[in-house]
């Protein structure tokens, strides 16, 4: 009898950031191949960094992507900083991490509402969802724009904000500004809430695996600016040993690098990590909410990555508020520092996950040689992984109903293809 | 009817047509109003041309994306170019300026994998243009005021008048006058003076006004402590393949 061979294919996925595809091939029922790869075109940044000033390091690495250019500045403004032998501490970090709230909210809102839950929904998108579900995107946006809002307000504008420089800021915000964002987050507040009781009644595939999480960690702080690495296998690193322990690959498939963790493999970064490394550190009101949704450390289902983004996304909102509420004006927008050559590297947690930056600088503090390594390029194996799980479970569905959970699957991710070479086709192949 | 709206994307960080979700307070008055049938980003069903209007993000660098882009104008009734990747190049456009495949070499073990082209060139230089939105990335406002002007079916007013003009606008003290570098007076208006008002220089994000006199900038820079070639390198950022820009590199 001649073998059935079943081929799935995405030539072009969609609500991803970016460009990609994924093909799986299955051959009398068992799993043969599972490909996630990224076409996006590379723009090759590590290279153009190169005789760039490192003072223009926060502005150009943000143009990687559109969706998390904060997290880009704050990883290079670490590195930077981490070269030259000083640290920004006090109200001015306490600034850079409210801006990152800001980019959180505005990140994971449009991640859940318009990308990840017309998924559970049974919907093509966050626009058909809309018609039948007005109220539900709507809160959506409220959140999104609150959000945006912040990273507008403290960064000059929502998309590749100019207010980040190395050693702080170029101009503090004012009391009246905090003031009006401490309103804005008000006012979604209770749109947080209700964000984790709804996507917790979502119907989740049952799935399960354990893996090891990585992200980074500040003492006494859910990770966002990082100061070590950790990981569910007993990693703990300054972020400075990040390539004694990580390695990147280049494969002939994806135009972008797949991260392992050297002899050990595939590792997840993103929220579900920093959840099951961290639940501990979340705000109280993220912590109830996480509690009445049943979500406990360690999450083991991917597909609950939807529910973890939604408690964050309160998470960061309360810490917004708790920054405002706090915060004094220090004397100066920025700290002082020497320029020196040398070597920095520096981390920080986009919303889907671990960025890692290093960059050489010469004696006039000049570029020379820049690594960056995104969160979607070091999950690319363990989305891989996922895909090969989720197929073996599902391997009785039809086509339509296979291809919509393997792609769900992917989205799991929050997946930047765009980051990543800096997104992906989606082929199943049953022959 | 409504009218048939596709956005594509090409090389590009996605930000651009990211700033279409960021229309929070518009998003569902636009998707009432036109009918978005290719968005890849935003939604799974997709529909072939032909299209009403084609939102076009991104640069040309591979040998696959300059016949789609042809395609893409022959299926387009109108054609709108958002972005700085998209009308003169975006940062990836510095390899312009350098061998590729040493830029490859750096970045990927493997090189021969890839397949790019030596360039990254705006739309306009490979297809007719209707409309383009400058920007790094593009004006919301901008954005929203051309879906509106193209449903109305008239032209959108956009400025091309320099980023000084709308410094005294909104009141901002020029910071040129005050000692710090700034490219605003032969940059291209439409982000609102964001830098000034941070105290920070313009850094060029919409590209050369019309008119730029970089020379006499060449002056002030020099006023302010910044040599000719500071100003070289401070116009190789994120429009740098605009061929004014080019030109006053070369000039300067």
């Amino acid at each position: 009898m001649p073998s059935e061979v079943r081929t799935i294919e995405v030539g072009y996925l969609t609500r991803v950031e970016g460009e990609g595809r994924m093909k799986v091939v299955a051959r009398d029922g068992k799993v043969e191949e599972v490909v996630f790869s990224i076409f996006e075109p590379p723009r090759f940044f590590e290279a153009f960094l190169r005789g760039k000033h490192h003072s223009e390091a926060p502005d150009i690495t943000a143009r990687i992507c559109g969706i998390c250019p904060v997290a880009y500045q704050m990883s290079s403004v670490h590195a930077m900083e981490h070269a030259f032998g000083v640290s920004v501490e006090g109200p001015l970090r306490d600034l850079r991490m409210l801006l990152y709230c800001g980019e959180w909210i505005e990140s994971h809102a449009l991640h859940i509402y318009l990308l990840h839950a017309p998924d559970f929904l049974g919907y093509e998108s966050g626009i058909s969802l809309a018609q039948d579900h007005p109220d539900i995107v709507a809160m959506g946006l409220r959140l999104k724009k609150a959000g945006n809002e912040i990273v507008r307000v403290l960064g000059g504008r929502e998309i590749h904000p100019v207010n980040v420089k190395v050693g702080g800021w170029y101009r503090l915000p004012t009391r009246a500004e905090l003031d009006h964002l401490a309103t804005v987050l008000d006012r979604v507040h209770d749109d947080a809430i209700s964000t984790v009781a709804l996507v917790a009644t979502f119907p989740m595939p049952d799935v399960s695996r354990t893996l090891e999480w990585v992200s980074t960690r500040y003492p006494g702080e859910y990770p966002m600016l990082g100061k070590t690495v950790v990981s569910s296998a007993g990693l703990d690193i300054p972020v400075h040993e990040w390539n004694d322990w990580f390695v990147e690959e280049h494969v002939a498939r994806s135009n972008a690098l797949h991260s392992r963790i050297k002899t050990r493999g595939s590792y997840e970064t993103g929220p579900t990590a920093r959840f099951n490394l961290n639940s501990e550190l979340l705000s109280p009101g993220a912590a109830a909410a996480a509690h009445q949704a049943g979500l406990t450390a360690p999450c083991t289902n991917p597909f609950q990555s939807i529910v973890v983004r939604a408690v964050e996304t309160l998470h960061a909102v309360e810490a917004a508020l708790q920054i405002i509420d706090g915060y004094r004006a220090p004397a100066a927008p920025a700290i002082q520092f020497v320029e020196k050559a040398g070597e920095g590297c520096g981390a920080s947690e986009a919303p889907r996950g671990t960025l890692f930056h290093r960059y050489r600088l010469d004696a006039k503090a000049m570029i020379t040689d820049a690594q960056i390594v995104p969160p979607t390029a070091q999950n690319q194996l363990s989305i891989e992984e996922d895909l090969r799980l989720v197929l073996e479970k599902h391997i009785a569905e039809p086509d339509d109903r296979l291809r919509t959970i393997l792609e769900q699957s992917i989205r799991n991710y929050d997946p930047c293809i765009s980051c990543a070479t800096h997104f992906l086709e989606l082929e199943v192949d049953r022959g | 009817m409504s009218p048939r709206v596709a956005v594509f994307k090409f090389a590009s960080c996605d930000g651009c047509q990211l700033s279409v979700l960021d229309a929070e307070d518009e998003l569902l008055a636009i998707v009432g109003a036109v009918d978005i049938v290719e968005f890849p980003e935003a939604r799974t069903r997709r529909e072939p041309g032909p299209y009403d209007v084609g939102f076009v993000e991104g640069s040309i660098t591979t040998p696959e994306d300059l016949e789609r882009i042809k395609q893409i104008r022959q299926d387009c009734k109108v054609l709108v170019t958002i972005g700085a990747c998209a009308t003169s190049g975006g940062i990836q456009a510095l390899r312009n300026m350098a061998d590729v495949g040493g830029y490859a070499s750096i970045v990927y073990a493997h090189p021969e994998y890839l397949d790019v082209l030596a360039t990254s060139t705006p739309i306009a230089d490979h297809v007719p243009v209707d409309i383009q939105l400058y920007g790094c990335p593009v004006s919301k406002e901008q954005l929203i005021e051309t879906i509106t002007a193209v449903v109305a079916g008239r032209r959108p007013d956009l400025p091309s008048h320099s980023v000084c003009v709308e410094c005294k606008a909104r009141g901002t003290v020029c910071v040129l006058v005050t000692g710090t570098p700034c490219l605003g007076p032969v940059v291209r208006a439409g982000c609102g003076a964001i830098c000034p008002s941070y105290q920070r220089g313009c850094y060029g994000c919409f590209g050369p006004s019309s008119n730029a006199n970089v020379a006499s900038l060449a002056t002030a820079w020099e006023a302010v402590g910044m040599p000719r070639p500071a100003l070289a390198r401070a116009l190789q950022g994120f429009t740098v393949g605009a061929p004014e820009f080019q030109e006053a590199i070369r000039a300067l």
